[in-house]
C-alpha cells in the first residue's frame, strides 16, 4: 500500500545521452501504471531508477513521502521482475523465492509457510524443489512472480515481463497479472513496447517518447483523447490512419480531395489528419476514394487496406479501414468511403500538436 | 529399431593415425619405460641391469628424503592453488567492476602468463638474490631474518610467491570470463534481494563461478605438481637440505643427476598413481557439487 512520486527526474549518462527529461509523475495507491513506448525511449531506464539499479542525476523521487534517491535498492522494499526472469540458476525454486526474506532476517518458519502460500497462489508448489534449468518458460515466469510477490514489497515493477514467452501464454499471463495485481493490491509499474499490453493491463498509462511523458492517462482517454501525434500514432491497433494535409481556402486538403467540416486550422502549416480504422465506412457517395489491396479477415470484422491518392502526383498513402462486418471487397477494386469528421484529428506535421 | 551399420573402411582409421601415434610415441612409450624400469636395477654406468621386482619401490616409499619430498609437494601444492586462486579471483572481481580503461588493466594482469616458469624462476633469483636482490633486502629491513639459502620456510616462501605469481595471471584470465558470463539481470536481481555486497558474493556470485573454480583447481594442482619444476630448478635447486624438493624435482635429480634410473622411475610411476588418484577423487566427489 504505498504512493509513489517523481519530480523533475532527469537522467544523463556519462557519454551525455539524457535518455530521462524531466519526468513528474504521482502513482497513488494500488495503481497499476503501464509505461509504453518505443524501444530506446527511457521507458526501461526510468523503471531501473525507481529499483535503484541506475543512479538519479536530478529529481527526487520519494515512495510514501520518503525521498529515496540515495536508498540502496534492497532497501526501498520494491521488488523487480526481469525481462529473463533473472532466477538464481544454482537454486531451488524455494531458494529462489526465500532469497529476499532470509536476507531480511525473517524467521524460518514464517519463510516456509510464505513461500508456500505464495507457490500455492501461483500453482508452482510441485516445482519447490526443482532448479530454474529444470522449468518450461511458462512456469520461470511464474517463480520470477512469485520473487516478488512473496516479498509484500510496496512496489511491484516489471520489467517487459511477457516478452520471452508465446503469445498464447502471453495473453494468459497478462490476465493473471491483471488479477494478481488487484488481489494483492500492491501498487505496480509495468513497461511494454507492446501497445495492446499496456492497454489491456493499465490503469493508467504513461506514453514515453524520447524520454518525455507524451501523455499519461486512462487507456481510453488516451486512444479516444490523444493530445500529440506521438500518441495517437502509438496507441491503437491497427495504427490510426495518419494523412498529410493542408488547410486550404477554408477546406481541409487531403491529397486532391476536399474535407467539409473543419474550419478554423492555421494556414501555410503542413497538417496531419489522424482517423482511426473503424471510423471509416464504405460508402456509396464518399470523400475519397481507395483502390483495394488487401482485405483481412478476422472473422467479427475485416480490415481493408488501400492506397489514396497523394498530392500532385505524389506517392499515394497507405490506409486502413475496420469494415464492420466480413467485407466482400477484392484486391483491385476500387472502393468510396466516408469518415465520420466529427471523430477525426488534427494534428501540426511539426510540433505533433493536436489542433482539433 | 535397425542399428545404424556403417560400412567397414581403413579411412577412419587413417584419420585418426597421426593422434594414436602421437599419443602412443609421446605418452605410452615413455610411461611403458618407465614402469619397466622401475623394476631394474642399473649400475652407475648403465652398463648391467638387474630386474628386482619391487625393491625400488620400496626403497623409494622407505625412504625419509622421499617421504619428505611427498610432504613438501602436498603443501606445497595446497597453497600455491589456494592462493592462486583466491589472488586471481580478488583480481578478477575488483577488475570486472572497474569502467574506465579496464582493457589496459586487464592486459597488464595478463603480461606475467607470457613468462616461462625458469624465467620467472630466474627473476625470482635475482629479487631474492642476498647481494642485489631487492626483495631480499626488504624483507631484512622489515625485520625478518630472510635467508632462503639456510631456512627451508624461506626458501618455501620463495618458491610459493614464485609459483603463485606465474599462475595468477591464467586463473584470472578464467575468471573474469566467468564472472562476465553471470548474466547482468542476475546479479541485479540480487541487489534488490541483499543488501550485503560480501554476502552476495558469496551466495550468488561465488556458487555460479564454482564450475571454473573446479577447472583451475584441477589445473592449478597439476601446475603445481609438474610445470613448477622450471621454477625450482632456477631457484632453490631443492636447497635447503631438499626442503622444496617436489616429487618432480626428486625424480629429475635422482634418475638425471644420482643415476639411479630404477629408483626414479619407480619414483615417477608413484606419481602417476598419485596424479591418477587425486584425478578421480576430484571429478568424483567435487565436481558432483559444482553442477547447477
Amino acid at each position: 500500500m504505498s504512493t509513489l512520486t517523481l519530480s523533475g527526474v532527469n537522467k544523463r549518462y556519462d557519454n551525455g545521452a539524457h535518455a530521462v527529461r524531466g519526468v513528474d509523475m504521482d502513482i497513488t495507491d494500488g495503481e497499476l501504471i503501464v509505461f509504453v513506448g518505443p524501444s530506446g525511449c527511457g521507458k526501461s531506464t526510468l523503471l531501473r531508477m525507481v529499483a535503484g539499479l541506475e543512479s538519479i542525476t536530478e529529481g527526487e523521487m520519494t515512495i510514501d513521502g520518503k525521498r529515496i534517491n540515495e536508498t540502496s535498492p534492497a532497501d526501498r522494499d520494491v521488488a523487480m521482475v526481469f525481462q529473463n526472469y533473472a532466477l538464481y540458476p544454482h537454486m531451488t525454486v524455494f531458494r529462489n523465492m526465500a532469497y529476499g526474506l532470509i536476507n531480511r532476517g525473517m524467521a524460518k518458519s514464517d519463510i516456509e509457510a510464505k513461500v508456500r502460500e505464495t507457490a500455492k497462489m501461483l500453482r508452482i508448489e510441485d516445482f519447490l524443489e526443482r532448479k530454474p534449468a529444470q522449468l518450461s518458460g511458462g512456469q520461470r515466469q511464474r517463480v520470477a512472480m512469485g520473487r516478488a510477490i512473496v516479498r509484500s514489497p510496496k512496489l511491484f515493477l516489471f520489467d517487459e515481463p511477457l516478452s520471452n514467452l508465446d503469445a498464447k501464454l502471453r495473453v494468459q499471463m497478462r490476465i493473471e497479472i491483471k488479477r494478481l495485481q488487484r488481489e494483492l493490491g500492491v501498487t505496480s509499474i509495468y513497461v511494454t513496447h507492446d501497445q495492446t499490453e499496456a492497454m489491456t493491463l493499465a490503469d493508467r498509462l504513461a506514453v514515453i517518447n524520447e524520454g518525455l511523458i507524451e501523455q499519461m492517462g486512462s487507456p481510453m482517454e488516451l486512444y479516444s483523447d490523444p493530445k500529440t501525434l506521438f500518441v495517437a500514432s502509438f496507441i491503437g491497433s491497427p495504427h490510426i490512419n495518419l494523412l498529410p494535409a493542408r488547410f486550404e481556402n477554408g477546406q481541409l486538403q487531403v491529397g486532391d480531395t476536399a474535407m467539409a467540416g473543419f474550419d478554423a486550422l492555421p494556414q501555410d502549416v503542413p497538417l496531419m489528419l489522424g482517423i482511426r480504422p473503424e471510423h471509416i465506412a464504405p460508402h456509396a457517395d464518399g470523400a475519397f476514394e481507395i483502390s483495394v489491396d488487401l482485405v483481412e479477415q478476422l472473422g467479427a470484422d475485416s480490415l481493408i487496406y488501400g492506397a489514396v491518392a497523394g498530392f500532385n502526383g505524389n506517392e499515394p498513402h497507405e490506409l486502413c479501414v475496420r469494415a464492420g462486418e466480413a467485407s466482400q471487397h477484392l484486391p483491385g477494386e476500387r472502393i468510396k468511403l466516408n469518415f465520420e469528421a466529427g471523430r477525426a484529428m488534427v494534428f501540426r506535421q511539426d510540433s505533433g500538436e493536436r489542433l482539433i | 529399431m535397425k542399428r545404424v551399420q556403417f560400412e567397414r573402411s581403413a579411412v577412419p582409421y587413417f584419420f585418426v593415425a597421426p593422434q594414436i601415434l602421437i599419443i602412443v610415441v609421446f605418452f605410452l612409450w615413455p610411461a611403458a619405460q618407465a614402469i619397466y624400469q622401475s623394476f631394474l636395477l642399473e649400475d652407475a654406468f648403465g652398463i648391467s641391469s638387474q630386474f628386482v621386482w619391487f625393491r625400488n619401490y620400496e626403497d623409494t616409499i622407505l625412504n625419509f628424503a622421499w617421504l619428505q619430498s611427498a610432504g613438501f609437494t602436498i603443501i606445497f601444492s595446497v597453497l600455491v592453488t589456494f592462493f592462486s586462486l583466491a589472488i586471481a579471483l580478488l583480481l578478477a572481481v575488483r577488475a570486472n567492476e572497474v569502467l574506465h580503461g579496464s582493457s589496459s588493466y586487464k592486459t597488464m594482469l595478463m603480461w606475467a602468463y607470457a613468462v616461462a616458469p625458469p624465467v620467472a624462476g630466474l627473476m625470482g633469483n635475482l629479487m631474492f638474490n642476498p647481494f642485489v636482490g631487492d626483495l631480499y633486502a626488504a624483507l631484512n629491513i622489515l625485520g625478518w631474518d630472510f635467508n632462503q639459502k639456510l631456512d627451508a620456510f624461506d626458501a618455501s616462501f620463495v618458491v610459493i610467491l614464485i609459483s603463485v605469481w606465474k599462475q595468477v595471471s591464467v586463473n584470472f584470465i578464467f575468471f573474469l570470463s566467468g564472472l562476465q558470463s553471470i548474466p547482468k539481470g542476475v546479479m541485479e536481481a540480487a541487489t534488490l534481494d541483499c543488501r550485503s555486497p560480501e554476502k552476495r558474493f558469496w551466495t550468488i556470485t561465488f556458487p555460479l563461478l564454482a564450475p571454473t573454480t573446479f577447472f583451475l583447481m584441477v589445473i592449478n594442482i597439476t601446475y603445481a605438481f609438474f610445470e613448477t619444476f622450471g621454477i625450482i630448478d632456477t631457484t632453490t635447486r631443492g636447497a635447503p637440505g631438499g626442503a622444496t624438493n617436489t616429487l618432480v624435482y626428486k625424480v629429475y635429480t635422482d634418475g638425471f643427476l644420482g643415476a639411479d634410473l630404477g629408483g626414479s622411475s619407480a619414483q615417477s610411476v608413484i606419481l602417476m598413481i598419485m596424479v591418477l588418484v587425486l584425478t578421480v577423487f576430484q571429478f568424483r566427489f567435487i565436481e558432483r557439487k559444482v553442477h547447477y
